[in-house]
């Protein structure tokens, strides 16, 4: 559960708060804004970066390297036929989010 | 120790669900997720916002009970139907099922038409006699005709005169009349102003048209009339159609006379700047004006321009509140009526139910938009745009972002461009159906 927001009110509070988590399958986290917005990327790349035709698929590539070449897109300093202009509208921080959450597909 | 507070347990947890095992059950905020019962979705529409939605809602939350009522049992995409029409695919490649979308997320679907929805019951009524009741409801109609904008073309007229701006049966029609016509004809489209569904695809559709006849009629020539003085990707089409078709296509805007008033479907004339200019064809491509599909207009979600107003963070209708519009019938901003519009659209509203029925903040939504077009089976361009939430409330695209593509780029980029469009119809019909 590692997207649960942080707990203020002590220690107890947490342990109560945990064992609700683990008993209730429906108690399910918050969507990741990296899932909600690399979701955008399936359209052309597959459900989960998984690709089916000519696109490159872009799950479970290291997240320092899917975020090196999103800039590298944005800047104009990697050649592409259409990424560069998806690229430029993402900022670091989203290309992070987006990243970190395509790195994790297996 | 610190009494904690049932408010606080709602925020931390922000779920319903849980909270029947510390006796809280019923406290949530929604009621919809608490107890043993899970929130029920229904989607109307089986496009790609329809579909993409019901997979979507079970993706981020497989709990929630999620229905999908379509009409037909295969659908046939827009998209690539030009192709068809140009011969490079069949009729097969672009009809997809909905198996998957039950066996693979566990969507329930039924194949039946949605004669009301009752907002004030949550409910939804179908043609079979079954009623739906919902918590949320998602609707994803499409498109419906302005039948009354064009002097003699009507749903009748259309089964000889094809719009073939639905998929399907109407494709076939054009195709058949387009290889039944004799070499040195005339095919001749009418176009309408904007808004309207795939903003690109009468000038692809002219350009596939044109491939088919330039391998196997080359005498033959389109006549297009626009209702429009400018349309999509207009110099990246024109350079494309000087390259491929020399001669071959004429585009006639609506301030030269290329508004069609009338058309005669017995002598297949169409009329234009008050009966002053006529034009007879051998096949005829009649695109009406449009709006909001039908079943919008018989929900009451339209407004008087005749389509959809929505919260365009969560696709809620503010008309009615519970249900969500989304796909060619809303009013999203900056966003094209595409496939690939409704798709996003599609995920961002799955995110923001989601998060709505858990009393969770819905995350700012993210969309993007790219319409492919194939000039010739080797010449792919495209329009490309991402959009976010404008601090007005409307969908914007993000600025120096998006834009169509290059202008002086070798051959090579546009054969690129053109695998990238048939990658992309693989990627996004399997992301929308499978």
């Amino acid at each position: 559960m590692k997207s649960t927001p942080p707990l203020r009110s002590g220690k107890t509070t947490a342990a109560v708060i945990a064992l609700l988590l683990a008993a209730s399958p429906l108690a399910q986290a918050e969507i990741s804004r990296g899932a909600v917005m690399a979701s955008t990327c399936f359209a052309c790349h597959g459900t989960d970066g998984k690709s089916t035709g000519a696109i490159p698929s872009i799950y479970g590539i290291p997240a320092d390297s899917l975020i090196a070449t999103m800039k590298a897109f944005r800047e104009d300093l990697r050649a592409a036929t259409v990424m560069n202009r998806h690229a430029k509208g993402y900022t670091d921080e989203e290309i992070v989010h987006i990243a970190n959450y395509l790195s994790n597909i297996k | 120790m610190k009494t904690i507070s049932r408010r606080k347990i709602l925020k931390v947890l922000g779920a319903g669900g849980a909270l029947s095992s510390l006796g809280l059950a019923g406290c949530a905020s929604q009621g919809v997720v608490s107890g043993k019962a899970a929130a029920k979705i229904v989607v109307v529409g089986g496009g790609f916002g329809g579909a993409t939605c019901a997979k979507y809602l079970k993706r981020f939350d497989s709990n929630l009970e999620v229905t999908l009522v379509e009409q037909n049992r295969q659908y046939t995409t827009c998209p690539g139907s030009n192709w068809v029409l140009g011969g490079l695919r069949g009729m097969g490649d672009i009809t997809h099922g909905y198996g998957d979308l039950n066996s693979r997320y566990g969507v329930k679907v039924v194949h039946d038409t949605v004669t009301a929805i009752e907002p004030g019951q949550r409910r939804v009524v179908l043609a079979g006699g079954q009623s739906l009741s919902y918590d949320r409801l998602v609707v994803s109609p499409g498109i419906d005709f302005r039948w009354e904008e064009i002097e003699g073309y009507d749903a009748s007229v259309a089964e000889k005169i094809p719009h073939a701006w639905k998929a399907g049966p109407q494709t076939k029609l054009l195709y058949d009349q387009l290889r039944a016509m004799p070499d040195g004809g005339t095919v001749l489209m009418a176009i309408p102003g904007n808004p309207f569904r795939c903003p690109p695809g009468p000038y692809e559709r002219a350009s596939m048209i044109a491939h088919y006849l330039k391998t196997n009629k080359p005498k033959s020539k389109i006549l297009m009339l626009d209702t429009k003085d400018a349309f999509s990707k207009k110099g990246l089409f024109e350079a494309g159609w000087a390259a491929l078709y020399p001669g071959m296509i004429e585009w006639v805007p609506g301030s030269s006379g290329g508004k069609v008033e009338r058309v005669d479907a017995a002598t297949r004339t169409v009329y234009a700047q008050s009966g002053m200019d006529q034009h007879k064809a051998d096949v005829l491509n009649i695109i009406p004006p449009q709006r909001a599909g039908q079943l919008a207009q018989i929900a009451g979600l339209t407004n008087e321009g005749g389509w959809c107003p929505v919260n365009q963070q969560t696709f809620e209708s503010t008309i009615h509140p519970g249900i969500h519009v989304i796909g060619d019938s809303s009013i999203a901003g900056a966003m094209p009526k595409s496939g690939h519009s409704a798709n996003s659209q599609a995920k961002m509203t799955a995110a923001a139910i989601v998060a709505m029925l858990k009393d969770l903040p819905v995350i700012s939504p993210s969309h993007v938009n790219t319409c492919y077009s194939l000039i010739g089976p080797d010449y792919g361009i495209t329009v490309a745009a991402v959009y976010r939430l404008g601090d007005d409330g409307a969908i914007a695209g993000v600025k120096g972002a998006g834009g169509v593509s290059p202008t002086d780029v070798p051959q090579q980029f546009r054969t690129q461009e053109a695998r990238y469009a048939e990658g992309w119809y693989a990627s996004i019909t399997q992301d929308s159906f499978r």
